[in-house]
């Protein structure tokens, strides 16, 4: 039983018990509470921009923007020094390599902030790490290094979701060993002599981890999209991609040479139309039958927070006949039970999915990707890969390390600390969430997902969160445009596993502090234990 | 006022009377198509299908896609890799046979470097392995900051900056310089992933031939040609000249002085891509411009990876800060990708610092490449293919079967008889449907400083007894 607010009935499927609506007014969350596929609820929220933070981010901008012509025409007259690294003077008369307006945010918006990123560390990633110490004589054009290190700043920024990023224990101890035995380099590509015995064992615990036949795994996750995607699409094959995937999907899509077509984010309604619109009439102008037709998503979307509707999916796309492309670059080791990823959390099968695709930068504490499917399918890309014919192969240590964790998630080292770490994660990212929204924040994205992005909107704000959070030992990433749209940059925290309840307590008193201090609290929900009065929480309610 | 309104009225009366009756009869046919323009139907266009729902319901049952990938034989001959058992150093042990390796390009012996692996040991005991984040977030380590800076030390250049991957790092640079509508001329024998570079770039994309310099003036002049007929277009379009060092599929060297005079005869810009030539070429190893004697300023951008001499993972762009400094926000394998594994950027370290205390094996490198090609000169049936200063040279079919399976079958043979010698080679790779130059087959040889003479003697008197058995 569920209740749908608006009467429509497109696309109505009886027989498999689905019931999808797409029409006027219908609201595209309300499908959560209403179809038999969930096992559990699933929360998502990206509350609205309010509408005066709306119009003084504007603001915000437009005044930056015009500071910013006026410093360009003062440094054009030479009425102020220009930092900037200039062509040489042989080479003048040459076409530009840069056109100015393509740097003017850059020059005038970026620089100003510009301390809050790349900052340099002196120790382990883990929860706790060690800060060089920067200062800049001249507002961020050029930095120094005082030679003093900032101690124990809890690290909210780095992708260590099970805490895997240690330099004792068991992983690090088989690493050493693994160095020691095969040294660091490997000198040669997959298909030549650069295919070690390490990569083979490493290949079928991968296997063995997601439940698939077979898999291959690459020396890095950026390289395993766009290297892959265009040895398995083509001319004549559709891609269907979300709005905001990762550039690296984007970009193997695009090096394929396939259709792109973009759905909006998240939204089933969405992808249903290009889907039903592409297997009735085929090509553009010709009509010919699309020869493939391949839907890319992600299991956690990592500027949102939010996860991917995964049994939809595999419902549309097994009614289309299409195939599907997941990327778990940041799911993997992080979402569900047993730490097998956004699969193992809505408890699917991982044969419904035809290409598994994930890095081990994340939760395992290394680098690199691997991709996991049917045998025919690896068959096929241990040939025709990119990869295998052209680039190194992983290093050595870094198979170990993979290896290492990865037995230690599945409990096969023997001891339960993995199931342990995964249990703290998703401890740790409820009460984050929970603390977060009591104190009025924006957070976008799912309950369950511990990328929390919180809303900053104001250019300004930006920076001065980024900095004062340090002030008080905590380092935090703060993203704004181009990765976001231009009026919603946020802050993001990744929860790990590492943190133990005191520093999230830490955290979260000196972000509420700053969060009064820069008047961030804009949520107008109901914060103290119930939701409020929107339609997402009264369906919840009523679920049967 | 209305005696006002009243008179005005009277004149209009009066005016309606006096026009031309023409006049009259063509407002009133105006006037009478507006009123039915106005009243008609808007003009529908056809709908785009006429089909009913039913018909559409059925083609969604009917379609049916390719199949995900198309079938593998099961006895394609690359489908089973070589399976090297232990690090790929020295002596390798490829499928269960302890062999000599003449396959790795491992040139200067650093793989098995024990002073490498300890400070990659120190280095992952202090940092762990994993960076857990791209560069921008908490994924910069001083490590790399050390390494960039050496880098930039040793080939005299302003700064470097390191990707993670060798690959992405050539394939990263090109697209953020040039864009759509902007012109680069490449070399036909130009590596993979150059190709991929240009094909993210979306510039217009000019080959010419392999190491003509007559070829590219061509190609030059033509376009010089071109900007004069649209000068305000010509004055932003950027041109660029992609080659390499030492071409890993020809294994020659570029003719780097004449392409330094074209570049500022035409005002074009050179991209360098030093992979096989960096740690190999030059009296300190600095690589092609070093062996020139050019100055390095002139080239804009040099881009290598790590993975061949300074055997570790990873790759390098070097240059002005003018140039280097925009790949910082716009390069792609640099902002979306985790960063280098501190561990292997120390290694990396280690091997530049070993580098630059013995220079002196660059001429002994050089100088076993010399007497490896000598070595393998008129071996019956294969033909040497590049120069006597490169260290991993091809080994091409003298009379070609016809087709490129049976070539391959042929070299794998002498691969095979030269495994159970304990002489360790490969065949040379390439996705036969994706280049857009695809070199014939070969058998690759690569020199590394650590064989000696007997070793390289023993390899060359296998590949020329395999050669008379098999290609008789």
């Amino acid at each position: 039983v569920f209740y749908c607010v608006s009467e429509c009935d497109f696309g109505k499927d009886r027989s498999s018990g689905l019931n999808w609506c797409v029409g006027r007014g219908c609201l595209g969350n309300h499908h959560a509470s209403c179809t038999s596929l969930y096992k559990k609820p699933f929360v998502e929220s990206f509350e609205e921009t309010p509408l005066l933070v709306a119009v003084l981010t504007y603001m915000g901008y437009g005044i930056l923007t015009i500071f910013g012509y006026l410093r360009d025409f003062l440094r054009d007259w030479k009425f102020e020094k220009c930092h900037l690294a200039r062509e040489r003077e042989e080479q003048k008369d040459f076409v530009p390599l840069y056109q100015d307006f393509e740097n003017f945010y850059t020059r005038n918006l970026y620089m100003r902030i510009r301390d809050n990123w790349n900052r340099p560390i002196h120790s382990v990633p883990g929860a706790k790490m060690d800060l060089v110490e920067r200062v800049t004589p001249d507002y961020n054009w050029t930095f120094e290094h005082t030679g003093k290190v900032l101690k124990d700043v809890i690290n909210m920024g780095s992708y260590n979701y099970l805490g895997f990023a240690e330099n004792t224990g068991t992983c690090a101890d088989a690493a050493s060993e693994c160095t020691v035995k095969y040294g660091v380099g490997v000198c040669s590509s997959r298909q030549e002599t650069g295919n070690l015995d390490k990569h083979e064992e490493l290949e079928k615990l991968v296997a063995r981890f997601l439940g698939v036949e077979s898999s291959m795994v690459f020396g890095m996750g950026f390289a395993t999209n766009s290297m892959n995607i265009p040895a398995l699409m083509g001319k004549g094959c559709l891609i269907l991609s979300d709005e905001l995937n990762h550039a690296s999907l984007v970009l193997g899509a695009r090096l394929s040479g396939a259709t792109i077509r973009v759905f909006k984010h998240n939204n089933m309604q969405s992808l249903e139309k290009l889907l039903w619109d592409a297997v009735v009439h085929g090509q553009p102008r010709t009509h010919r039958p699309w020869k493939k037709i391949l839907i890319l998503v992600e299991g956690i979307y990592s500027m949102e927070g939010s996860i991917v509707r995964l049994p939809e999916i595999i419902a549309l796309k097994k009614k289309y006949k299409a195939y599907l492309y997941l990327d778990e670059a940041h799911s993997i080791g992080a979402l569900g039970p047993r730490g097998r990823g956004v699969v193992d959390y809505f408890g699917l099968d991982p044969c419904d999915i035809d290409i598994m695709m994930g890095t081990f930068t994340k939760s395992f504490g290394s680098a690199g990707g691997y991709i996991g499917g049917k045998k025919d399918l690896v068959d096929y890309l241990r040939l025709h890969s990119h990869s295998a014919v052209y680039a190194t192969s992983m290093s050595p240590p870094i198979t170990q390390q993979i290896i290492t964790s990865m037995k230690c998630i599945m409990g096969e080292d023997g001891t339960t600390l993995g199931q342990e770490r995964l249990c703290q994660l998703s401890e740790n990212t409820t009460y984050f969430r929970r603390r977060l929204h009591e104190m009025g924040f924006i957070i976008y994205g799912n309950n369950d997902s511990p990328v929390v992005p919180l809303m900053l909107y104001m250019p300004a704000k930006i920076g001065a969160f980024g900095r004062e959070m340090l002030k008080r030992n905590i380092g935090t990433v703060v993203v704004g445009f181009p990765a976001t749209p231009i009026i919603e940059s946020r802050a993001r925290f990744c929860v790990s596993a590492a943190h133990t309840r005191e520093m999230l307590d830490t955290a979260l008193n000196a972000i509420s502090e700053v969060g009064d201090l820069l008047q961030l609290k804009y949520s107008r929900k109901n914060r103290h234990g119930r939701e409020g009065t929107d339609l997402f929480s009264y369906l919840e309610s009523h679920q049967d | 006022m209305a005696a006002g309104q009243q008179w005005v009225l009277v004149e209009m009366v009066q005016a309606f009377y006096e026009a031309p009756a023409y006049h009259l009869i063509l407002e009133g046919i105006l006037i009478l198509w507006i009123i039915r323009l106005l009243f008609s139907k808007t003009y529908k266009l056809q709908e785009r299908s006429d089909l009913t729902e039913k018909e559409k319901e059925e083609l969604i049952e009917e379609w049916q896609p390719e199949p995900l990938v198309p079938l593998v034989s099961k006895d394609h001959p690359s489908l089973s890799y070589d399976v090297v058992t232990g690090p790929p150093s020295h002596r390798i042990i490829v499928n269960g046979k302890e062999c000599i390796n003449f396959a790795s390009f491992n040139f200067l012996g650093l793989l098995d470097s024990e002073r490498v692996k300890l400070k990659a040991l120190s280095s992952l005991k202090k940092y762990g392995v994993g960076t857990c984040g791209p560069r921008g977030f908490y994924g910069t380590f001083d490590v790399h900051l050390e390494l960039e800076e050496r880098l930039a030390k040793f080939m005299r250049t302003e700064e470097a900056i390191i990707y993670s991957y060798g690959f992405a790092t050539i394939a990263s640079a090109i697209p953020a310089y040039s864009k759509r509508g902007d012109i680069v001329f490449v070399d036909e024998a130009a590596c993979f992933s150059i190709q991929k570079g240009l094909q993210a770039s979306r510039s217009f994309v000019k080959y010419f031939k392999h190491n003509d310099m007559e070829d590219l003036e061509r190609l030059l002049k033509e376009q010089e040609i071109e900007d004069q007929k649209n000068p305000r277009k010509a004055r932003v379009i950027r041109r660029f000249i992609v080659v390499e060092g030492l071409y890993i599929n020809a294994a020659d060297i570029c003719p780097l002085p004449e392409l330094v005079k074209l570049k500022y005869k035409y005002k074009v810009r050179i991209f360098l891509e030093e992979s096989m030539s960096f740690g190999v070429l030059g009296e300190h190893g600095r690589g092609v411009t070093e062996h020139f004697g050019v100055n390095i300023d002139d080239i804009d951008l040099i881009s290598a990876n790590m993975e061949n001499a300074l055997a570790s993972i990873g790759g390098f762009c070097c240059g002005r800060s003018f140039v280097i400094d925009h790949q910082r926000l716009s390069g792609q394998g640099y902002c979306f990708s985790a960063s280098l594994p501190p561990m292997l950027a120390s290694a990396a370290i280690e091997a530049l610092n070993i580098m630059e205390e013995d220079p002196g094996i660059f001429r002994v490198l050089q100088d076993k490449c010399k007497h490896m090609h000598k070595a393998l000169q008129g071996t019956p049936g294969l033909k040497t293919v590049g120069e006597p200063l490169t260290p991993a040279l091809h080994l091409q079919l003298e009379n070609s079967t016809g087709s490129r399976t049976n070539d391959l079958k042929l070299l794998r043979a002498i691969v095979d008889y030269s495994l159970d010698r304990q002489i360790a080679l490969t065949l040379a790779r390439y996705l036969d449907k994706e280049e857009r130059f695809l070199p014939p087959p070969s058998i690759r040889v690569v020199v590394t400083v650590e064989q000696t003479q007997e070793e390289m003697e023993k390899a060359a008197q296998c590949i020329r007894e395999a050669a008379v058995k098999i290609l008789k």
